[in-house]
């Protein structure tokens, strides 16, 4: 038998008018990606990407820098919700939940904050 | 933990294509976040210059890197598609048992010939670069 109430046990457990906003960014972030993926796939496809100097060039030119860093922010918080609820349905135990939960947070944040760096580097680079 | 009855799991359900479709686009969405490092990795290696970018042409331009290259524009194309099948069911269209059976079939088509055509242009325009 617990001596938690049963307030105490429901706390921080979902839906305190918060449930639903994991599943709405989720979707929010879908519909921002969808015309930024389909832009990048074309570009990348018929980019030379042997070349270096028009791979810099490319990043660098006029708005790219900015689509390339909105995809790679947006594309990594869609991955982080959604390997979130991959590991919550099949990782289980609470140590090894909570471990891959947390690696896959800095994994990728750390993704984001690289790719961003990368793409800011290049443009300012070339802009000068 | 004390025996408790379980819900019906999947496995009682008999099979059809549209659960393939489902767990699919579980599988493709953690292909893609892969393929997000693949292509961090990409503007980092091009941030740091032109050594670092050279290091990463010929495992880009390799067999394996191009058939990784072609599974994630596939991955991409099938996770795009079935992703607008979500969010029309989401807006509560589409759900109809043969509804959702033809638009599985529209993403499975649209999957392969989208697929097709980039891996031609991933796979050609090397032909002519080498």
């Amino acid at each position: 038998m617990s001596l938690r109430a049963p307030l105490a046990r429901a706390l921080h457990h979902g839906t305190a008018r918060d449930g639903v906003r994991h599943w709405v960014v989720q979707r929010v972030t879908a519909i921002a990606l969808a015309p930024l993926a389909i832009w990048l796939l074309v570009a990348l496809l018929s980019l030379p990407l042997a070349d270096y100097a028009s791979v810099r060039r490319w990043v660098g030119a006029g708005m790219h820098p900015v689509l390339l860093a909105l995809i790679v922010l947006i594309a990594a918080w869609h991955a982080w919700l959604g390997v979130q609820v991959v590991i919550e349905d099949y990782v289980h135990g609470f140590l090894s939940k909570t471990l891959a939960l947390l690696c896959s947070l800095f994994v990728h944040v750390l993704l984001a904050a690289a790719g961003v760096y990368a793409v800011l580097r290049i443009a300012l680079a070339s802009g000068a | 933990m004390a025996e408790r009855p379980l819900s019906p799991h999947i496995t009682v359900y008999r099979w059809a294509y549209t659960m393939t479709l489902s767990i699919l686009h579980r599988i493709t969405g953690v292909a893609l976040a892969l393929a997000l490092l693949g292509l961090v990795a990409w503007l980092v290696s091009a941030s740091l210059g032109a050594d670092a970018y050279a290091a990463i042409v010929p495992v880009l331009m390799s067999l394996p890197g191009k058939l990784l290259a072609a599974l994630a524009v596939a991955a991409l194309i099938y996770h795009f598609c079935n992703g607008l099948r979500h969010l029309a069911w989401d807006m509560g269209w589409g759900f109809e048992r043969a509804d959702a059976r033809r638009s599985a079939a529209l993403v499975v088509a649209v999957t392969l010939i989208g697929a097709a055509i980039c891996i031609y242009f991933i796979f050609g325009r090397s032909a002519g670069a080498a």
